[in-house]
């Protein structure tokens, strides 16, 4: 089974400011619990022993010089394949960009570099973060450290459990529809996605633009917190980034919770929750309010409509996104005797099931005769379900529901249907199409060891409170209610 | 049913998605079952909504009242996320090399493709 995590990143930095280890050193301990661990785990597509070295050594001469320490400094961390690092091979999981290194850094990662954040290598994903399971990789499907012979969630499998099984201490993941916090669910660590704009998207390998959101997985609330201040903020090069300041997350976390209202919406608790699931999230609920919470019902009436609007908003971005690999520019190119054929032929080799599959639901959507019918309809619901989530937050503070439907599922158990595998994601894509921030935190485990994920809204850039909630909760003892 | 063997064989093609015989069917029952699921969305009234096409917080209010245009505007400003446009100005580029290295037949400074032009 899985060693625990032991570092955080205040442990990092004190363990190198008491000179009790240097970053070369830590990085070459990770390596090394890596290279015995991965071969059953999968997280990890690709090393950068190379960078991570040059990344510590000038952690280690700043140190030496008692010069100041960024907030990251020696930290190893690991990114999930779909974020652009310069010089280190970068797949999306995908065949079609086997062999593409980036020419660039993400701004996300352009600012943990600058943090003193040492990374470690590629997470494996699903292609393209088109899954629920990490079983859609190319390379692949990741095993969860609580129980390898289930999954680890998807699509920023590789992240979770490396978090999760002590290979890096904090992690990037992105998040579409639930693939950073179901994930987080099914592995057993907090994890949180963002609100839309909160941090760049610039070198973040699109699948569909007005969804995806990159952040952190971590062991613990003030780690996150700690990611998140050096990641948010706005960028020139994403339009779309917001121009707020980023708070002190950090500032947050110990404050009461006291007179916070929760909102607990009984449409996230139906039929399709598992008993064992229902009954952990509710012990949680009632922490919080121990802690000083108000507990508040509410209706949320066009939840049950979340996955059929995501699943056309999400593909038919993806299917305009997904137009680039064409062979010409980067990656696989298989000849062909014309220029249509090498598209075809290219795209047919490099594409795996899933992402086709993706492509062809969100063309049709698109075409000429359906528009009006699927795209059009789906953005008018998918303003009903952010009116929802607006009409909630005039009366609550935060919303608690559980982050997924079931624990983590077995490795195969859901590949032959691909609806069924999208129901997975039947609590979390709400807040990916209102463009809300949302948390999981573990919540307990099921009866038979598997970790449970409570997920946590709050308003546009309301990660402080989020951060806030989830650091009483840990505090209090909620991770292993 | 609701999409046909012809309509994926359409599709594949906008797509430029090249399908083996086998696949058509496999993906053919597998979009019947996702339309027919994703038909749900027919339930709902949507006269009056205003379709969402900026991530931007929305205002609250009862499902079928659609909000102004300045309402909107309005929140959104309240929010400060309106997007911010950057000066026009000009920054030196100077990328085309590395990002030829990265192309799968370049004839610097051309990718290289198919012919496709007859003359």
């Amino acid at each position: 089974m899985t060693t625990a995590p032991t570092w955080t990143i205040g442990s990092v930095r004190d363990a190198l400011l008491a000179k009790k280890t240097s970053a070369r050193e830590l990085a070459k301990d990770f390596y090394a619990q890596i290279e015995r661990r991965n071969p059953e785990i999968n997280a990890f597509l690709a090393l950068c022993p190379e960078r991570a070295y040059a990344q510590a050594d000038r952690v280690d001469a700043a140190i030496a010089k008692g010069q100041p320490l960024g907030s990251l400094a020696g930290v190893p961390v690991a990114i999930k394949d779909v974020i652009s690092t310069e010089g280190v091979r970068t797949t999306c999981g995908s065949k079609i960009l086997e062999n593409y290194t980036p020419p660039y850094d993400a701004t996300a990662i352009e600012r943990l570099k600058n943090a003193g954040a040492v990374i470690l290598g590629k997470t494996n994903c699903d292609e393209f973060a088109m899954g629920s399971s990490n079983e859609n990789s190319a390379y692949g499907a990741v095993r969860n450290p609580a129980a390898l012979d289930r999954v680890p969630g998807g699509s920023s499998g590789g992240s979770a459990a490396a978090v999760a099984a002590g290979l890096s201490v904090v992690a990037l993941g992105t998040d579409t529809g639930g693939s950073i916090r179901q994930p987080g669910a099914y592995c057993g660590v907090p994890a949180l996605m963002p609100t839309y704009g909160r941090v760049s998207r610039y070198g973040l390998i699109a699948f569909a633009s007005s969804l995806d959101r990159i952040g952190p997985f971590a062991t613990n609330i003030a780690d996150v917190a700690t990611v998140m201040s050096v990641i948010a903020g706005h960028d020139s090069n994403d339009s779309t980034s917001a121009a707020i300041d980023v708070p002190d997350y950090a500032a947050e976390l110990e404050k009461s919770l006291d007179g916070m209202r929760i909102g607990v919406p009984e449409d996230y608790f139906g039929a399709g929750l598992d008993p064992e699931l229902k009954a952990k999230i509710e012990a949680g609920i009632a922490l919080l309010e121990k802690l000083g919470c108000k507990r508040v019902p509410l209706k949320m009436p066009h939840t049950d409509y979340a996955i059929a609007t995501y699943y056309i908003v999400a593909t038919a971005e993806a299917s305009s996104n997904l137009a680039r690999y064409d062979g010409v520019r980067y990656g696989l190119r298989v000849q062909g005797n014309t220029l249509m054929d090498m598209y075809r032929r290219t795209r047919e080799r490099g594409f795996g099931p899933e992402v086709k599959r993706r492509i062809m639901l969100g063309t049709y959507a698109l075409s000429s005769g359906y528009y009006d019918a699927y795209y059009l309809r789906a953005q008018k619901v998918r303003a009903l379900i952010a009116r929802d989530f607006a009409n909630a937050f005039e009366i609550v503070d935060a919303i608690i529901t559980p982050t997924a439907p079931t624990p983590a599922f077995k490795l195969g158990e859901k590949t032959a249907d691909p609806l069924e595998m999208y129901l997975a994601d039947i609590y979390t894509v709400t807040g990916s199409l209102a463009g809300v921030p949302g948390i999981s935190v573990p919540c307990g485990q099921t009866a038979g060891g598997l970790p449970i994920g409570m997920q946590i809204f709050a308003s546009h850039f309301g990660e402080g409170r989020i951060l806030q909630l989830a650091r009483a909760f840990e505090r209090a003892g909620g991770f292993s209610i | 049913m609701k999409i046909s063997r012809e309509e994926v064989l359409r599709v594949a093609q906008l797509a430029h998605l090249e399908l083996a015989p086998e696949e058509v069917e496999t993906y053919r029952g597998q979009l019947d079952e996702i339309l027919a699921y994703i038909g749900k969305l027919q339930e709902l009234d949507v006269s009056g909504v205003d379709p969402m096409t900026q991530m931007r917080p929305q205002t609250s209010g009862g499902p079928q009242q659609g909000s102004s245009t300045a309402a909107r505007a309005e929140a959104a400003t309240t929010a400060g996320t309106e997007p911010e446009l950057r000066d026009d100005v000009v920054v030196p580029c100077n990328v085309a090399q590395a990002v030829l290295a990265e192309a799968p037949d370049a004839a610097k400074p051309f990718f290289r493709v198919p012919k496709v032009i007859e003359r």
